[in-house]
C-alpha cells in the first residue's frame, strides 16, 4: 500500500474513533460547566470549573451514593454467583457423563432463545409472592446463573482441560469438587475473566428489570436513579450529565483495565457462533 | 475419553463397578453441580413462561380475580391501532439503525484489517460505546438533539441551515433514537467483522491477486462470501436487539413515545400496558406476539443468509 493511502486510512479510522469517544468528551464539558454556559451560542467547547457544584447538585437531588452502593452490591454479587454456578455446571457438562446429560443440555440451549420481556409480568408476580419487590435480592437471585455463561464456559473447558489432568488429580485423592477447584478453576482464568466482566457490565447497566421491581425511591440502582434525575431535572443538563458521568466512571475503569481480554472474549463467541 | 469414576471407589462386594450397575444416586455430585441453573430457571423462567401463556387468555388487573376470556386479548390485538403503530415504529427504528450500523461496521472493519498499526487502540475506542449504559447514552443523545442548545442545532445554525425541534416531531425522534443505536453498536460489529476478516485464509487473496482481480472484485467474490456466517450472526443479534428496543425512547421522549407516539416501540407499549395500565392479560398477549416476531425474523434472516450460501 502506498503512503498516501495509508495516511488517508488512518485519518478515516481516527475520525471514527473520535466520533465514538466524543460523547465522553462532551459529557465532561457539560459536567464542568453551568447549564447557562451550554445554552450559549456558539456552545462552549472547553472544560469549566463547575464540576464540584454540579456534583453537589446531583447529591442533593438523588441518593447517589446509596444507589451506587446498591449497584455495586448487585453487580458484584451477581458476578460472583454467575462465575461460581456457571463454571461448576459448565465443567460438569464438559467433562463428565451421567444419565440425562444430553436432555439437560438441550433444555439449557432452548432457554437462550426466550426473550427476557416475555416473562416479566409473572416474574414480577413471583417477586410479590416472595416479598422481594423493592429488594436487591430481586435483581441478584434470578440472575445468579445463566445459560449463556454455561454454554460459553463449557466450550472452553472441553478444549482446554485434558482428561489426563483430571485423572491425575483424581489419583491424588481429589473428589469431584476437588478437581473442580484445583484443576478446572485455575485453567479457565481467561474465560472466567471475560464472563466476569461481561456479567458485571451487564448487571451495572441493567435498566428494564430494576425499573420494574425497585419500587422504593430510596432504594434504587444507578441507572434507575439516573433516569429519575433526568425526568425531574431534565432542564439542568449540566447536573444530569454529571450524574451520567459519575455513573459511568467505575465501568470505564473496569473496561480499560480488562479491555483486551473482554474484546477477545466477545469476538470468540461471535466467530464460533 | 470421558471420565466416569470420580466418585470414591466402592468397597469390594459388588463385583463390577461398571457404568451399568451404578445407581443414579452415585451421580449426585453432577446433579448438584447443575442444580442452581435449573432450579433458578424453573422458578424464574419456566414458571413465568407458562404463566404468561396462561395470562394471555385471561383478563386481570393484578389484584382482583383472573377471568378466562379465550382469544379475546388476541382479537383485540389485531384491531388495536396503537399496537400496530408500535410495531411499525419498532420496524422503522430497526431498519434505520441496523442498516447504517452494519454497513459502516463492515467498511471500518475492512479498513482496520488493512491498517497495520494502532489496531489495538482503535478496537478499544470503537468498543467503548457498547459498554456505556443505555440510560446515560440516551440522556446524552437527548441533550445533543435538544431544540434550544443541542449540538446538532448549533451545528446547523453555524452552517446557516434551519434548526429542527428534533425530539418534538415524529421523524426527529426516530432519527435521534437511531443515531444513538448506531453509535452504540457500530464499534461492536466492527470488531466482530474484523475477527471474521482475520480468519479468512490469505492464500485466497493471493490466488485472486494472481488472477488479476481488483480490490472490489476481491471484496465481493472472496471477502463477503467468507464473511457470511459472521454477517448472519450480527444480523440475528441486531434483529433480536432491535425488536426489543425500549430504553432509548423511554429515556429520550418518555413512556408516551413523544410526538405522534413516534418513539412508542412494541416493548414500550407492553411496559405501559402491564405496569402503568395494569392490564396484565393484554400485556401477556403483546409479550407473546413479540416473541413470535423475534422467532419469525430470526428464521427469515437465517433462510436468506444461509440459503444463498448453499447455492
Amino acid at each position: 500500500m502506498n503512503r498516501g493511502r495509508g495516511i488517508l486510512l488512518h485519518v478515516a479510522l481516527t475520525v471514527a474513533g473520535l466520533l465514538c469517544l466524543f460523547p465522553f468528551f462532551w459529557t465532561l464539558v457539560m459536567a464542568t460547566n453551568t447549564t447557562a454556559d451550554i445554552y450559549r451560542y456558539p456552545p462552549k467547547f472547553t472544560f469549566g470549573s463547575q464540576f464540584d457544584d454540579n456534583i453537589r447538585h446531583v447529591l442533593e437531588n438523588v441518593a447517589f451514593f446509596s444507589s451506587m452502593a446498591n449497584t455495586a452490591v448487585v453487580a458484584i454479587s451477581t458476578t460472583v454467583l454467575v462465575l461460581f454456578f456457571d463454571s461448576l455446571a459448565a465443567f460438569t457438562f464438559a467433562k463428565f457423563r451421567f444419565p440425562g446429560r444430553q436432555a439437560l443440555f438441550v433444555i439449557l440451549l432452548a432457554t437462550m432463545l426466550l426473550p427476557a420481556q416475555l416473562s416479566v409480568v409473572p416474574q414480577f408476580q413471583t417477586m410479590i409472592a416472595f416479598g422481594w419487590v423493592g429488594s436487591l435480592k430481586a435483581l441478584v437471585i434470578p440472575a445468579a446463573a445463566n445459560a449463556f455463561g454455561i454454554f460459553w464456559l463449557r466450550q472452553y473447558f472441553q478444549n482446554s482441560i485434558h482428561d489426563e489432568l483430571i485423572e491425575a488429580a483424581t489419583l491424588d485423592g481429589c473428589g469431584f469438587f476437588g478437581v473442580y477447584r484445583h484443576v478446572a478453576l485455575p485453567s479457565a482464568r481467561p474465560a472466567l475473566a471475560f464472563l466476569g466482566i461481561f456479567t458485571f457490565v451487564g448487571s451495572w447497566n441493567d435498566y428494564f428489570w430494576p425499573l420494574i421491581v425497585l419500587t422504593n425511591p430510596d432504594h434504587l440502582t444507578l441507572q434507575v436513579a439516573l433516569s429519575s434525575l433526568n425526568r425531574s431535572h431534565g432542564v439542568d443538563y449540566s447536573m444530569v450529565m454529571t450524574g451520567a458521568l459519575l455513573a459511568m466512571i467505575p465501568l470505564i475503569i473496569v473496561f480499560v483495565v480488562f479491555a483486551r481480554q473482554f474484546i477477545k472474549g466477545a469476538t470468540e463467541g461471535a466467530i464460533r457462533g | 475419553m470421558t471420565l466416569t469414576a470420580t466418585a470414591p471407589p466402592r468397597s469390594a462386594g459388588t463385583a463390577e463397578p461398571g457404568r451399568r450397575r451404578k445407581s443414579i444416586w452415585s451421580y449426585w455430585r453432577f446433579y448438584l453441580a447443575l442444580s442452581p441453573f435449573y432450579i433458578l430457571f424453573a422458578v424464574f423462567g419456566l414458571y413465568p413462561l407458562g404463566s404468561t401463556i396462561l395470562l394471555a387468555f385471561q383478563k386481570w388487573d393484578g389484584l382482583g380475580p383472573r377471568q378466562f376470556v379465550g382469544l379475546q386479548n388476541f382479537s383485540f390485538l389485531l384491531e388495536d391501532s396503537t399496537f400496530w403503530l408500535s410495531l411499525w415504529n419498532t420496524l422503522v427504528l430497526f431498519v434505520m439503525s441496523t442498516v447504517p450500523t452494519l454497513a459502516i461496521a463492515l467498511t471500518l472493519a475492512v479498513m482496520l484489517n488493512s491498517a497495520i498499526r494502532f489496531k489495538g487502540i482503535y478496537r478499544i475506542a470503537y468498543f467503548i460505546p457498547n459498554i456505556t449504559s443505555l440510560v446515560a447514552a440516551a440522556i446524552f443523545f437527548a441533550a445533543i438533539f435538544s431544540t434550544n442548545f443541542g449540538l446538532i442545532n448549533s451545528g446547523l445554525r453555524a452552517l446557516g441551515l434551519p434548526t429542527e425541534d428534533w425530539l418534538g416531531q415524529p421523524w426527529g425522534i426516530k432519527i435521534a433514537v437511531s443515531a444513538m443505536i448506531v453509535w452504540q453498536w457500530t464499534g461492536y460489529n466492527t470488531i466482530i467483522y474484523l475477527a471474521g476478516l482475520q480468519a479468512i485464509p490469505t492464500e485466497q487473496y493471493e490466488a485472486a491477486k494472481v488472477d488479476g482481480a481488483g480490490p472490489l472484485r476481491t471484496f465481493f467474490s472472496i471477502t463477503l462470501p467468507q464473511l457470511r456466517p459472521v454477517v448472519l450472526f450480527t444480523v440475528i443479534m441486531s434483529t433480536i436487539g432491535g425488536l426489543q428496543t425500549f430504553t432509548e425512547p423511554q429515556v429520550m421522549v418518555g413512556e408516551t413515545g413523544g410526538a405522534d407516539q413516534s418513539g412508542l416501540t412494541t416493548v414500550l407499549y407492553f411496559y405501559n400496558t402491564a405496569f402503568r395500565a395494569n392490564d396484565y392479560g393484554y400485556a401477556g398477549a403483546i409479550a407473546i406476539s413479540i416473541f413470535l416476531l423475534v422467532l419469525l425474523f430470526t428464521a427469515i434472516n437465517w433462510r436468506l443468509l444461509r440459503g444463498r450460501s448453499s447455492e
